[in-house]
């Protein structure tokens, strides 16, 4: 039996393959935080005078405020003035054409499986790459535009179209909203933006890919998308970083906003360094993702995979604002070797008929963490509103850690929570029996954690079901002897 | 085919298996019965592979080659099939997906490309029918939910898509009903075949009844006791296995 444990223990070891690192001249500044450092960044990007005060008040806001305590993670104090804020790899200011675009950032996404080449661009797949601070190139942006959709660098988007950024920017996650907005809000480079007309069914998932790359740099991105009045619109989310012995910052806000009848769908591949086995290096990922169904029958629903990042704080909600409005979260996470992840739900009840799903699935090995924290709030007005949550963590190995916080508040009497929680171990009979059948010790793990994670993956689009398979598998891959 | 010469087998705390001896021929069907406690299922999962156990003495030969080293996966490609008593419940993993991954894990063993999709479909049909299980089972993920009876049915569908050289029952028939006892009987008497064997680990006759044994061994203390043919399994039926206990002792 123990023989058996240390092979569990070995599944804990994982590889991580996109750890390269892309060697490009930068233009970076200084590492530190202040007033100026804040100023230099909207200066860069050449900013509307509104967004560098909107910055500025996050910013003054932001140093009044402390980290937050109450997660079930630990790690060594950060030192916000050690970071890199702004790094952007040296090319022309404006670029014309994929053409211009360094070959060296061309390369990374390929290695990265993201080809942005118009001739070999993902089939259906419109591609924003966000390299360390800054977009470098989006793809079909014009069979996009015919269609009204807007999709750019979010940079560019404060340019082109001031009007809808103003208008919806910390309209969801108000710079005060936490610590991590707040940092986000007053250094935040780019993301993507994303603007579904009226009506408008998005020909094609819409997808940004980010990458960090500089040593000591934070990545700040910054996403919006708004969905107007029956349109929807299926986007995707992938990252990935280079090995590093040193922790690096990501801090990023994503706002959503869905108008009457509208749907976004927001899918995410999290695949950030996660470290090495002894929990040195990797990404500390501190996300504030929320989502608001303004509208009536409007509904958006976050899928997400986290299979990277040394300690993962991200609670992706939902405000369900408008009458029956509908909200979603399908979750897998992933927790091995010294991975830490504190992750969940909020699903805020306003209006009447409302509903929520919450489908959450916690996998740790090796001496890894997993703490789901979900909330469900039914407010006063949330009449016949329904919420159902499910939790499920599964062991691997027995030196890792599950734990489940849910928090639930009603009310309005017609409302209804429900909330089912297990916790499983993958079972040496489990393996004993598919190793009997003919799979190897590997697969017979894999179909066990597949299985686990069933529910989530039919709910992703179909090529990124594919590789949350695979990058799940590699998570738990050991050089089993 | 297996050949099992002096096997001693232990857990941590307790000797189980005291010097087995056996001889499985191609084209036979052996029953091994006894009392609990005898050491009928660790001699089966022994040959299976489960790692619970340590041979401390002896060797297995299937086929000539030296079974104890391999491993089980690689038992299991060679042909070597165990059917659980208790079988075990994947969650999420639908019960045709693991059919076909284990069946294609086996032709990978030995080279050959996964099976097509039509023709897995074909097989699986036609096994479907003989075992007289509903398609719908097929969608279920593997063993949830399934009662007793589904369950062990489930382990003799696996044993007719796999079609294994050596084939170990254990304690299939417990919990079953007369119907459902005919229907594994009819599958396990369906592989039968002049390159086949089969070992029925049963604690009562009644399943001898519908597989009839070419021999009949009877396992106490962890050794057989009394090898003979059919008879001796009525024979057991009759007088217990009470008088057994005396014969292991001595």
């Amino acid at each position: 039996m123990t023989s058996e444990n240390a092979m569990l223990e070995e599944f804990a070891q994982r590889e991580y393959e996109h750890g390269f690192v892309t060697d490009i001249e930068a233009d970076a500044i200084a590492p530190g935080l202040s007033e100026d450092v804040v100023r230099l960044i909207s200066s860069k990007k050449n900013e509307p005078d509104w967004l560098l005060e909107w910055r500025l008040k996050a910013y003054r806001h932001w140093v009044t405020l402390d980290e937050p305590k109450w997660h079930n993670v630990k790690y060594p104090p950060i030192d916000y003035q050690a970071s890199v804020y702004y790094s952007a790899p040296k090319q022309k200011p404006k670029l014309n054409s994929l053409d211009e675009v360094d070959p060296a950032l061309l390369e990374t996404y390929e290695k990265l499986g993201i080809p942005l080449h118009e001739q070999k661009v993902l089939a259906n797949v419109a591609v924003d790459a966000v390299f360390d601070s800054v977009s470098i190139a989006t793809t079909y942006r014009e069979t996009l535009e015919k269609h009204g959709v807007i999709f750019r660098p979010f940079s560019e988007a404060v340019h082109d179209h001031p009007e809808l950024v103003k208008k919806y920017l910390g309209s969801v996650v108000p710079y005060g909203d936490n610590f991590y907005a707040a940092l986000n809000s007053a250094v935040f480079s780019d993301g993507s933006f994303c603007y579904i007309p009226k009506g408008v069914r998005c020909p094609m998932e819409l997808s940004t890919y980010f990458r960090i790359n500089a040593q000591n740099t934070g990545q700040f991105e910054r996403t919006l998308i708004v969905a107007e009045e029956g349109a929807y619109v299926s986007y995707l989310e992938g990252c990935t970083a280079p090995k590093r012995d040193e922790h690096q910052l990501h801090a990023a806000v994503v706002e959503l906003v869905a108008l009457d009848d509208a749907e976004i769908k927001y899918s995410t591949v999290q695949n950030w360094y996660p470290g090495d086995a002894e929990g040195k290096g990797g990404i500390y990922n501190f996300v504030t993702k929320r989502g608001a169904c303004r509208g009536e029958n409007s509904k958006i629903s976050w899928t997400q995979v986290e299979t990277g990042s040394a300690i993962t704080w991200k609670y992706p909600s939902v405000i369900l604002q408008g009458d029956n409005s509908v909200g979603e979260f399908y979750s897998v996470a992933v927790t091995a070797n010294h991975q830490q992840a504190d992750t969940g739900t909020k699903m805020i009840h306003i209006g009447k008929n409302t509903k929520s799903t919450i489908i959450s699935k916690g996998i740790s090995a090796g001496v890894g963490q997993n703490s789901y924290r979900g909330e469900v709030k039914m407010m006063k007005g949330a009449a016949n509103a329904r919420n159902f949550s499910q939790c499920d963590s599964l062991l691997i190995g027995d030196r890792c850690g599950a734990h489940t916080f849910p928090y639930i508040e009603v009310r309005n009497t017609t409302a209804k929570v429900e909330h089912e929680a297990s916790t499983s171990k993958v079972g040496e009979d489990q393996i004993y029996y598919l190793r009997q059948r003919g799979l190897s010790t590997e697969d017979a793990v894999n179909m066990i954690v597949n299985g686990f994670c069933k529910e989530v993956y039919d709910v992703l689009p179909m090529e990124f079901a594919i590789e949350a398979r695979k990058l799940l598998s590699v998570s738990l891959e050991g050089s089993v002897g | 085919m297996l050949e099992i010469k002096n096997l001693h087998a232990r857990t941590t705390d307790t000797e189980i298996l005291r010097g087995i001896n056996l001889k499985v021929a191609a084209g036979e069907v052996h029953a091994i019965m006894g009392p609990n406690g005898s050491g009928k299922s660790t001699l089966a999962h022994v040959i299976a592979g489960r790692d619970d156990y340590e041979v401390t003495e002896g060797e297995i030969l299937y086929n000539g080659k030296d079974l104890l080293d391999m491993e089980i996966e690689e038992r299991a490609a060679e042909g070597v099939f165990l059917a659980y008593q208790y079988p075990v419940e994947i969650s999420g993993v639908s019960n045709k997906y693991f059919l076909r991954t284990a069946m294609n894990s086996i032709r990978k063993h030995h080279d050959q490309p996964p099976i097509k999709r039509t023709e897995f479909l074909e097989l699986l049909k036609e096994n479907l029918s003989r075992l007289g299980m509903d398609k719908g089972m097929m969608d279920r993920s593997v063993n949830e939910g399934f009662s007793g009876g589904e369950k062990k049915r489930n382990e003799i569908l696996q044993m007719a898509m796999l079609q294994p050289k050596l084939a170990v029952l254990d304690e299939t028939d417990s919990g079953l009903d007369i119907d459902a006892l005919k229907i594994v009987a009819d599958g396990v008497n369906a592989l039968r075949s002049p390159e086949r064997a089969t070992i029925v680990v049963t604690h009562y006759q009644r399943l001898l009844d519908y597989i009839v044994p070419d021999k009949v061994h009877v396992l106490a203390g962890g050794k057989i006791v009394r090898s003979g043919d059919k008879a001796l399994a009525l024979e057991l039926e009759d007088k217990g296995y009470a008088f057994l206990q005396e014969l292991a002792a001595t």
